[in-house]
């Protein structure tokens, strides 16, 4: 009970509204009875007190309060004190319930955990592959993935301009439970150079060269002229056979799978616009805002969903 | 029947409404300008940058605070959503504040560094290329605007006046470092410092 006072006013603003508060309380009270009249009885001659206000020849009649009425406002004072007693309302004092808006939050928060906490735990104790298999885990998980991830990802998981796909097989940083919890762990941040210091000349025979690497449509003579350039700018991270490096998030360009491609832009038009200007993804990382136990069960969605085209 | 005076003079009625209903202010809002819980930024509280002022300035003119709120309740289903309750220390230097009342849009208090730059971009040039469901305008002219930076060191200037610790050099290079800029780098910019003081509660 030592702390039903808080010190987040001074002495002085807590004595203030303490004041304030029951004086003007007091005030309504006062004004009540001061101005109280219970006599209604006629005089000898029948007639009943007026106020004096006429019109039109109608007097008012200057009679009780409703006795309901009166009743009704020293109910309302009662209820203040007794709020005032129990709540915090009065300066520093805190009431006798001990009540706040943080101890309400950190109860209802606590009541949470004790209910959520055992469910989770459970889960991060099975595999990632074993626990992608269970159908209620899946469930609460795609709850977690559609408030938390579809925003980018979408709700089919199937991405969009600059925001990968989750349902195919293709991985920029690795599809195994250990890449994809350090993905969404720790975040990933994906860095494409630009490289307009090639020249256009160079970047049209490179993106020949990719159309070529990925099975596309594409100028032979360019794609020739690119391979030194790709060999010797690109391969650092793109491999010298262009499979891409997951360690990097340096993706595959095989796989005739773009990113970066805009519905109904050509490949050719995405590779150059990329070489040109360079690509800068970013993912933030998740487990400071859902957690690592949530984060466990994320990852094994999102391994459920891997593969399906 | 003294009441009599009160009820035939008007201008004396409406006086002596303004000292009662004056009463609820004087003991519920005066003592806050003298609280520390609201007076007194918490740790580590930096003023916007003069970049994320002027992305604060396209947040107003675009009147996002209709439909967006910048306030976490102190509910576990708010806190489990967008993370640790707003508190007043977080927003001492908003002038004005930009708390909002309303969400037809999630709460933005702490939007920062929740989804990337790219995704701010995509998103508001036109929400529904990554959301198809939203109900958002989009803001394309952002990307055709850029900010002048010309008014910039005054509203620094301005928010100085008020409690803000700018500093000269700030104030002084406030123009250049703006000038040119997208307007929605500067709003991007805005947005992805929000609420990003406290990490854990």
């Amino acid at each position: 009970m030592n702390n039903l006072w808080g010190d987040s006013l001074s002495g002085f603003w807590s004595a203030w509204i303490i004041v304030i508060t029951l004086g003007s309380i007091g005030i309504a009270f006062w004004l009540l009875y001061a101005n109280r009249k219970t006599d209604k009885t006629p005089d000898a001659e029948g007639n009943v007190d007026t106020t004096g206000h006429a019109a039109d020849g109608i007097e008012e009649y200057d009679n009780p309060l409703p006795r309901w009425w009166f009743q009704l406002y020293v109910g309302t004072v009662i209820f203040a004190l007794g709020y005032l007693v129990l709540y915090p309302g009065l300066g520093n004092f805190g009431g006798l319930l001990g009540w706040s808006q943080e101890s309400q939050w950190e109860q209802e928060v606590a009541r949470a955990e004790e209910r959520f906490t055992p469910i989770f735990a459970q889960y991060e104790e099975i595999p990632i592959p074993e626990l992608a298999k269970d159908t209620e885990a899946m469930q609460v998980a795609e709850r977690i993935f559609l408030n938390n991830c579809a925003v980018c990802h979408g709700s089919g998981a199937k991405g969009g301009y600059g925001f990968p796909n989750l349902t195919d097989d293709d991985w920029l940083y690795g599809g195994e439970p250990e890449n994809i919890l350090a993905t969404l762990n720790n975040g990933r941040n994906g860095l494409m150079p630009s490289w307009q210091q090639l020249g256009e000349e160079n970047i049209e025979n490179v993106t020949q060269h990719v159309l070529a690497l990925s099975g596309n449509e594409h100028d032979a003579e360019r794609a020739e002229s690119g391979a030194a350039t790709f060999a010797s700018v690109c391969a650092a991270c793109h491999m010298p056979d262009g499979t891409g490096n997951q360690a990097l998030g340096a993706p595959n360009l095989t796989d005739d799978i773009w990113l970066y491609r805009q519905s109904g832009q050509s490949v050719a038009d995405a590779v150059r616009q990329t070489l040109r200007n360079g690509r800068n993804g970013h993912m933030p990382a998740q487990a400071a805002y859902i957690g690592e136990e949530r984060v466990h069960l994320v990852a094994a969605y999102i391994y459920s969903l891997r593969n399906q085209e | 029947m003294r009441h009599e005076i009160v009820e035939k003079n008007v201008g004396l009625l409406a006086v002596l409404i303004l000292v009662v209903i004056s009463f609820g202010g004087l003991a519920e809002v005066v003592p806050l300008f003298f609280q520390k819980q609201t007076t007194q930024p918490v740790e580590g509280l930096k003023p916007l940058s003069a970049l994320e002022l002027e992305g604060r300035d396209i947040y107003r003119r675009e009147g996002c605070v209709g439909c967006h709120s910048q306030m976490v309740r102190p509910f576990r289903a708010e806190t489990e959503r967008y993370g640790p309750y707003t508190v007043a220390g977080e927003t001492v230097y908003d002038h004005n504040f930009l708390w909002g009342s309303k969400r037809t849009g999630p709460d933005l208090a702490r939007v920062g560094g929740r989804y990337s730059d790219d995704w701010h971009r995509a998103h508001l040039y036109n929400p529904r290329d990554v959301v198809p469901e939203s109900v958002m305008p989009a803001y394309p002219w952002l990307f055709e605007n850029t900010v002048d930076g010309e008014a910039t060191p005054k509203k620094m200037r301005a928010l100085r006046a008020l409690g803000v610790p700018y500093t000269d050099e700030q104030i002084q290079n406030a123009t250049s470092e703006v000038r040119g800029e997208q307007e929605i780098t500067a709003l991007i910019a805005y947005l992805q410092q929000l609420g990003t003081v406290l990490k854990d509660n």
